[in-house]
């Protein structure tokens, strides 16, 4: 088991790393006109990218270590029993893996995918 | 060194500028509703308020009025009082909702014509004002406030030996504040992680840990952070810096704990000088 | 482990009500508030572009559903609080770590806390304007067409 201080360290490294990928993504949306960026087509383009799919695949880690981490710090000061701790935890890395291995799901099937 | 002629001057200087911010803030009263939470938990009575007209004067304090209260209306009131100067931490409790302590909150800082007085939060309640501070007690024995030193020469026959640990006013500074604490439970009171966390220590238990890691008198450091490196320990605090905004010694219990959480994350150096232990005798 | 009272403790009150203590403590319930909106989005927004994988039908009856006046307003509080988030964050990862919070000195009257200093006041505020301006920016995209 890690220690707290080592989770915090992943927390904190991931909050930082997160802000550069998150921007790159946003800033993507601003490349074009932004309705125009929303199309079915221009989006696959941009599954197509490699780059930009492991951009989206990275943000999609760090962000669910990030938030699902805050969320569990949450939950640990509201109640402190060892069963709601050991539910805390266990939910939340259920959660953190499920949201990862769906949004993982989408990329590669968006990359598999042809343009409309 | 600050000579005595210029803390005397710097004081001066702090009154000027305080009592022109003061002018028009400061609120005199001829007399004020004190509005006092009433409960005996042990005889399972039901929580009330009582209100007590009470005569103030420019220095009055709550404390004054509170025992103005009791002396005059009602002698049942409970509450807990000593040093009546900010010393000895036994009158916090919550003054229109901040904890304070009532010794040194006089009434004309205070706005509104009724003053309520409730106990603080966070402490399991006896009585009227008083709370029980055992879990706050226990939580400051679990970070072991006391030097831990082995090379300390506690056999009592050594003592012609005259051994003491040099320490320079530097090293003195970096620990000296988090000593004034007089563990009111003010800071416990604000916190908004001890609302919730029974767990979590508090910003005075993590403040005395400060205190000590940083001695250098001590050679317990790692223990010291390995204690409060849990899930209920210092990464619990999240700097909201009530603690320190309620303190009434200045002892920035946030200060502390940020500095101790930067030596456990390793933005500070964990190298620590230790005091040198000088055999007076053979000078 | 001694089983703790909760008696008088404050509970989630204790967190509702950010104004008694000043900036330091609005900053804590605003990074709070922010991180499970964000969250939430999070999961929210993971889960719409799935629809990308049913097709070019599936992601356009998503778009009507999201980009919306109501959608837009949604997506402009999202910009507000990913910006506050992250940079009070910052902030936060500094402090966190003993730094930007003076020194440990002798205390004197009238016993200002020296970690409460200009330097934390005005990274919230730094904060707090940089989500405006963020919102401003993206209201203008958002609302004010191409």
């Amino acid at each position: 088991m890690l220690r707290e201080s080592q989770i915090m360290k992943i927390h904190y490294m991931t909050g930082i790393a997160a802000l550069f990928v998150v921007a790159v993504h946003i800033l993507m949306r601003l490349v074009m006109p932004f309705n125009l960026s929303l199309e079915f087509d221009n989006v696959i383009l941009n599954y197509h990218n490699l780059p930009y799919a492991v951009l989206l695949e990275s943000i999609l880690v760090l962000i669910a270590i990030h938030g699902f981490n805050g969320l569990r710090v949450i939950l640990l000061e509201m109640r402190q029993s060892r069963g709601w701790e050991n539910f805390v935890t266990v939910v939340t890395i259920v959660a953190m893996m499920g949201v990862i291995a769906y949004g993982t799901r989408t990329i590669i099937v968006a990359n598999g995918l042809s343009l409309g | 060194m600050i000579t005595v002629t210029e803390t005397i001057e710097k004081i001066e200087r702090l009154d000027k500028k305080r009592a022109k911010e003061h002018v028009g803030k400061e609120i005199l009263r001829s007399s004020i509703t004190l509005k006092v939470f009433r409960a005996n938990r042990a005889v399972g009575e039901a929580a009330r308020y009582d209100t007590f007209e009470v005569p103030v004067q420019r220095s009055t304090t709550v404390l004054d009025a509170l025992l103005w209260a009791k002396q005059n209306t009602d002698h049942s009131i409970g509450i807990r009082y000593s040093c009546r100067m900010a010393s000895c931490g036994s009158c916090g409790m919550k003054i229109n909702g901040i904890p304070r302590l009532a010794c040194y909150t006089k009434m004309s800082e205070l706005e509104g014509s009724t003053i309520t007085c409730e106990p603080l939060a966070n402490f399991p309640h006896l009585r009227d004002l008083v709370t029980d501070f055992s879990q706050f007690f226990a939580h400051h024995k679990d970070m072991k406030p006391y030097i831990q030193n082995s090379d300390a020469d506690l056999d009592a026959s050594q003592i012609t030996k005259l051994s003491e640990y040099l320490q320079m006013p530097e090293d003195v500074d970096r620990f000296l504040q988090f000593s004034y604490c007089i563990k009111c439970g003010l800071c416990y009171s604000a916190c908004p992680t001890v609302a919730m966390d029974i767990k979590f220590p508090g910003p005075q238990a993590l403040g005395q840990a400060y205190r000590y890691f940083a001695d250098s008198r001590d050679t317990a450091p790692k223990e010291r952070l390995d204690l409060v490196d849990e899930k209920h320990g210092i990464f619990r605090c999240h700097f909201a810096g009530s603690c320190s905004t309620v303190c009434p010694k200045g002892v920035d219990p946030a200060l502390g704990i940020q500095l101790l959480r930067g030596h456990l994350l390793g933005f500070s150096k964990n190298e620590k000088k230790v005091a040198e232990l000088k055999d007076r005798s053979k000078a | 482990m001694e089983v703790y009272d909760r008696n008088n403790r404050e509970g989630l009150k204790g967190w509702l009500n950010p104004g008694r203590y000043g900036w330091e403590r609005v900053s804590y319930w605003l990074q709070r508030l922010t991180g499970v909106g964000l969250l939430v989005y999070f999961v929210g927004h993971v889960y719409e572009t799935s629809s990308l994988t049913q097709g070019f039908d599936a992601w356009n009856a998503m778009l009507e559903l999201t980009q919306t006046p109501l959608g837009h307003m949604i997506l402009l509080l999202v910009i507000g609080m990913s910006t506050f988030h992250s940079a009070n964050g910052i902030r936060l990862i500094f402090t966190h770590g003993g730094k930007g919070l003076g020194k440990p000195g002798r205390p004197d009257y009238p016993y200002d806390p020296v970690s409460l200093n200009y330097r934390q006041k005005s990274g919230i505020w730094v904060a707090l304007i940089l989500a405006a301006v963020a919102m401003l920016y993206g209201a203008s995209v958002l609302f004010g067409g191409e």
